[in-house]
């Protein structure tokens, strides 16, 4: 298992071709308390930074984009019933989707750990 | 950080909006509104009674459409100053002194945002009937919530027997000559208690070492006075609205209407005999998805009606809230309406204001 992270704060937890996606901390963090998700409909195809969720804040709203393309195979209802989720373990239970990756190759565009965590520090 | 009326203010502290909503809710919130334009407008010479009162009133009055000659002393009215249309420049807090030698000055307290073009108004009305003296050598908090009297009474034991929409100056004070208003924008009981700047740090720490106290930032002021079905100006009222559009008929009083002589009372007397083409309203959606400022509204047969002027999170209400203008004929309690979000129709019903009840001291 190897997570990789976005520019625009999303996290993919790759297993072989299925990936699991969420925003980081940072981003949960950033946006506030977290109030509304949408999340896409399993059997649909997200296209590699094309809008694919929406998380609402009390403060704003915001997109998620697919970190690569794929199909998804599970939105994570939890978060759309207890939207607070998102800010309580935003890398772990809020979790978004559950996607198959269309092309492994996207991967290599995305950041580690290490290159995320600096790439935060310059926000 | 955000930048709001010239100010940069901090949209919530470490607890973050919902916990501090609560927080005023069920305890007390301290809001730091320096930013906001308390003064004082005063004939040459004070004292002198109803008389001194009514002439400065009568300044006033050629800008707001309420009957300022008529407050009794140690009340203090929210109005609205008007253009000669008849829009809203500002909301503002107007206050007569209960002291009679006060008589003939009043304490104004007007927005962040519009205070320079509002005081620059204020005194070109007064031209030399009387001095506007701004009031930026104090500090202004807001202490909102159930247990906001408890604590000021600690502090200020003779601010407690203030009831709603009155003030006070309180003189001699550890924290020097201050000014206590019983008056908010949550929809809690609480106080605006305006402090001399040297002692307003030291104030503001009195009031955090008292473990019922936390400080509460823009973030959860704005979802506060939404759910009290508050108006916030340059979004739910600006210079193209009337007060009979923002549903503030009870701002225009009886006496004024008789006169007709308030800045656009043509138009406004015509919209109040015949009502208003549109009118501001609460909207409650469906789900659980936010309006924001901005969203379309449409009627259910889909002609467009309306726009959304604030919305969000009503943390007490547990669910999204917004207020709106809409077309007069779907602004009745319980019509409902569809609400355009990112594209998508969202069901919403117009909602009597406010959503939360309010808990004033009267």
């Amino acid at each position: 298992m190897t997570i990789y992270y976005t520019d625009e704060h999303e996290w993919i937890s790759v297993e072989g071709d299925t990936g699991t996606v969420g925003i980081t901390a940072f981003a949960a963090e950033k946006l506030g308390d977290v109030v509304f998700v949408e999340l896409p409909d399993a059997g649909k195809s997200v296209k590699k930074g094309a809008d694919m969720a929406v998380v609402e804040s009390v403060k704003a709203a915001s997109d998620v984009f697919a970190p690569v393309s794929g199909e998804v195979l599970e939105a994570n209802s939890a978060i759309v019933d207890e939207p607070g989720k998102v800010n309580e373990d935003a890398e772990g239970a809020g979790w978004f989707v559950k996607l198959k990756l269309a092309d492994l190759g996207q991967l290599n565009g995305l950041m580690d750990r290490a290159a995320y965590e600096k790439f935060c520090e310059n926000q | 950080m955000v930048e709001f009326g010239g100010y940069d203010m901090p949209v919530q502290y470490p607890d973050g909006i919902v916990t501090e909503h609560n927080w005023t809710r069920t305890h007390a919130g301290l809001f730091d509104v320096s930013h906001m334009g308390p003064s004082f407008l005063a004939l040459p010479e004070l004292g002198g009674g109803d008389a001194a009162h009514r002439k400065v009133a009568s300044i006033v009055e050629r800008l707001v459409p309420s009957d300022i000659s008529a407050l009794a002393p140690g009340k203090v009215q929210l109005t609205v100053l008007l253009n000669e249309q008849g829009g809203i420049i500002d909301d503002l807090m107007i206050g007569r002194p209960a002291r009679e030698d006060l008589q003939g000055s009043l304490y104004i307290v007007v927005n962040a945002g519009t205070k320079e073009n509002d005081f620059a108004l204020i005194q070109k009305t007064a031209g030399t009937e009387a001095q506007l003296t701004r009031a930026d050598d104090r500090g202004l908090v807001a202490l909102q919530g159930p247990e906001a009297e408890a604590v000021i009474a600690d502090i200020f034991p003779q601010a407690v027997a203030l009831t709603f929409m009155t003030f006070a100056r309180l003189e001699g004070t550890p924290y020097g000559d201050v000014i206590a208003t019983r008056c908010g924008y949550t929809g809690e009981d609480g106080f605006e208690i305006l402090v001399p700047a040297a002692h307003t740090e030291s104030f503001v720490n009195r009031l955090l070492a008292d473990q019922r106290v936390k400080l509460i930032g823009l973030g959860a002021r704005d979802s506060l006075r939404l759910e009290a079905g508050m108006c916030l100006y340059g979004h739910d009222i600006d210079a193209t609205k009337t007060p009979v559009q923002a549903g503030l008929n009870w701002m225009i009083s009886k006496s004024r209407r008789e006169r007709g002589d308030f800045p656009g009372a043509q138009r406004i007397l015509v919209e109040l005999r015949d009502g208003a083409a549109m009118k501001r309203v609460g909207i409650k959606p469906a789900g659980r998805q936010p309006a924001r400022e901005g969203t379309p509204i449409h009627s259910v047969e889909g002609n467009e009606i309306g726009v959304v002027t604030s919305g969000g999170f009503g943390p007490s209400v547990n669910g999204p809230i917004a207020q709106g203008y809409v077309a007069a004929s779907h602004a009745k309690a319980g019509t409902p309406l569809q609400l355009i979000v990112r594209g998508k129709a969202l069901d919403a019903c117009v909602a009597a204001l406010p959503f939360v009840p309010a808990k004033y001291k009267r």
